[in-house]
């Protein structure tokens, strides 16, 4: 394909990409591993010294550390399971033809555009005040007691509220995946005498997988993450502390570097073991 | 079992009408070919057939029964599709088995029927594959397993054979015309090739717009072309379809004569012109001969062909003389004469 001196030659250009790149990623996971056998406190003496795996048990030990990891995986659970069904849903009703098809596909993938922040203070102020909510006036309206949804329903609410902005996406990626469907297909279910339902879970279902699978796989990775949503919301109280979020109040709130850091490692390690279950289960899925 | 009778159908996709009113009965156990040029309405009749479009008028009988607003499960007919419409994650055998399933069939039966259609159409090897695991061929053999499996009491092929190459076409249509014979079901059969249609048919139905121009045998079809049309696209190579002065002498707005029905000399006939393009097939020739001077088309050229080989080269002087009986006389209107 290419001489040894090519070769060479694209090694060599390639090499400064490779390089800050690598740099990028090595870098602060080098420092967050130091760091996570340190005790290091910014306002309190600062570097205090090496304390070996001090820091790893403290993170483990505390109150918090379980409840944080349940609060993650119903998060990411929960928004996945919405998004994936409703989206499912919004595709096979945006991929019947209908009037005004472009722009009910445009208000559809507009939360996707929306920030996070923005979105979150959005259903905050103007959805779920107790008070000036439009919910609450929906629930006063049927002579219902409002409900203050961050502090009472805090989990139902941040699911809702990041399933919103990810509800665009999938759907996104499942319209794209139910419009290569072969129409004619359908039709040879429809003449083999499969009704509806049936067509549905026995074609279009499995041409969806692949679709599906990436769905998972991607809003997976961005959901551990969540932070925003949290921290403009409920701030972490009300059992909606997820992983990220602890770890955050240990580095920036107790101002104690070395305890988060050792909470990051926790965090690339539940990434992991999740992306690997998660591998595991859908993979197959990905080389057919 | 098996009669088809379409009485006054029409189709419009909006303002567009693409079946103007249409009479047509199918009998039991024909093989019936629809056969016209892409956008003759061909494959919508199909449809309509099928159940897989709403006919926009008029009324569709199968088996004595009004099936007009039957939907396509309940109308005891089976389809293959152009593109065969293999369920992709399931392998053969639940492909073949699938209809049985949504008719709740029981599974030794399923079996039973699975094992015959495999054995009847060369797939018992293969029943354990996915279907992008298998050739061209083989697709389209599944699909008509799937198709048989049901026992349908008739059979709707959409040009099952355009994505096959030229040599497995020929062979796959044999299959075809062995299965109608050894099931004597009703089918019926959309293409655009006349040669699939003359090969295969009971019972060619040449349309054209939406229009049927003729139905007929093969061969009524090939001696008696209703109009110039059917003339023109019935038989290969192509009918000379022939204007002007030459055609007025045999008293006619046009004439045609097959390429077929020409004999060729080299010293003297009733026209002249010169070699074009010869095809050597070895047992025929076909010639294509420039300026006759007659009004038949572009470069005023004439078809003919001659069993065997013929020393022609390009540029060479050639005389033609039509057999006259085997001459066909159209009008003014295209129709024929006589």
């Amino acid at each position: 394909m290419a001489t040894q001196h090519s070769r060479s030659a694209a090694r060599i250009m390639m090499a400064p990409a490779v390089i800050l790149l690598l740099g990028w990623m090595l870098v602060p996971l080098i420092m967050t591993l130091l760091f996570s056998f340190k005790k290091y406190l910014p306002m309190r003496g600062g570097d205090l010294g090496w304390v070996g795996f001090d820091n790893y048990v403290r993170f483990v030990s505390s109150s918090a550390f379980w409840p944080s990891v349940s609060a993650t995986l119903i998060i990411v659970g929960g928004v996945l399971a919405i998004t994936i069904v409703f989206g499912v849903l919004l595709a096979i009703l945006l991929n019947q033809p209908m009037w005004g098809q472009g722009v009910v596909r445009i208000l559809v993938i507009a939360p996707f555009f929306v920030m996070p922040t923005v979105s979150a203070l959005v259903w905050k102020n103007m959805f779920m005040d107790p008070t000036n909510g439009l919910f609450a006036h929906l629930w006063k309206f049927f002579g219902a007691e409002p409900i203050s949804w961050l502090s009472e329903a805090s989990m139902p609410s941040i699911v809702m509220i990041v399933s919103w902005q990810w509800l665009p996406f999938a759907t996104l990626i499942l319209l794209t995946a139910i419009q290569s469907l072969d129409s004619e297909q359908l039709e040879a279910a429809e003449m083999d005498g499969a009704p509806p339902i049936k067509r549905f879970a026995f074609i279009t279902l499995p041409h969806l997988s692949r679709a599906i699978t990436i769905v998972l796989l991607i809003q997976t990775i961005f959901l551990l993450a969540i932070f925003a949503e949290i921290f403009v919301t409920t701030g972490g109280a009300f059992g909606t502390r997820t992983l990220t979020y602890l770890i955050f109040q240990r580095v920036l709130e107790s101002q104690n570097v070395g305890l988060g850091s050792a909470g990051g490692v926790y965090a690339i390690i539940l990434a992991n073991i999740v992306a690997i279950f998660l591998m595991r289960i859908v993979g197959k899925n990905l080389d057919a | 079992m098996g009669q088809i009778k379409l009485n006054q159908v029409t189709k419009s996709f909006g303002d567009v009408q693409v079946i103007p009113p249409l009479d047509l009965t199918i009998e039991d156990g024909e093989f019936t070919v629809f056969v016209g040029p892409s956008g003759c309405g061909k494959s919508t009749l199909l449809r309509l057939i099928a159940g897989l479009e709403d006919i926009t008028s008029g009324h569709i009988e199968i088996d004595g029964k009004d099936a007009t607003n039957v939907p396509p499960a309940k109308r005891g007919l089976a389809m293959v599709f152009q593109s065969y419409a293999l369920y992709p994650h399931m392998s053969v055998r639940k492909n073949i088995a699938f209809p049985m399933r949504m008719a709740g069939i029981d599974e030794a039966e399923q079996n039973r029927r699975i094992e015959g259609a495999a054995k009847a159409l060369n797939l018992t090897d293969y029943l354990d594959r996915r279907p992008g695991q298998l050739s061209g061929g083989q697709r389209q053999r599944v699909a008509i397993g799937r198709a048989i499996v049901r026992e349908p009491s008739a059979f709707l092929f959409d040009e099952p054979l355009s994505n096959l190459d030229a040599a497995l076409r020929v062979g796959m249509r044999l299959e075809i015309s062995e299965l109608h014979k050894r099931l004597a079901t009703t089918m019926i059969y959309v293409t655009h090739d006349q040669v699939e249609a003359m090969t295969m048919a009971d019972k060619i139905v040449v349309l054209r717009a939406g229009f049927i121009e003729q139905v007929g045998t093969p061969l009524e079809l090939y001696h008696n072309p209703r109009n110039e049309f059917v003339a023109g696209f019935i038989g290969s190579p192509k009918m000379n379809l022939i204007k002007g002065e030459e055609a007025q002498k045999h008293g006619a707005a046009t004439i045609g004569i097959r390429p077929e029905h020409t004999d060729v000399s080299k010293t003297d006939g009733m026209w002249k012109g010169t070699v074009g393009v010869a095809e050597h097939l070895g047992s025929d020739t076909f010639i294509h001969v420039h300026d006759t001077g007659l009004d038949s088309g572009p470069g005023d050229m004439v078809t003919v062909r001659i069993t065997g080989d013929i020393e022609a080269k390009h540029g060479d002087d050639i005389y033609l003389t039509p057999q006259l009986d085997k001459l066909h006389k159209f009008d003014a209107q295209g129709l024929r004469i006589g």
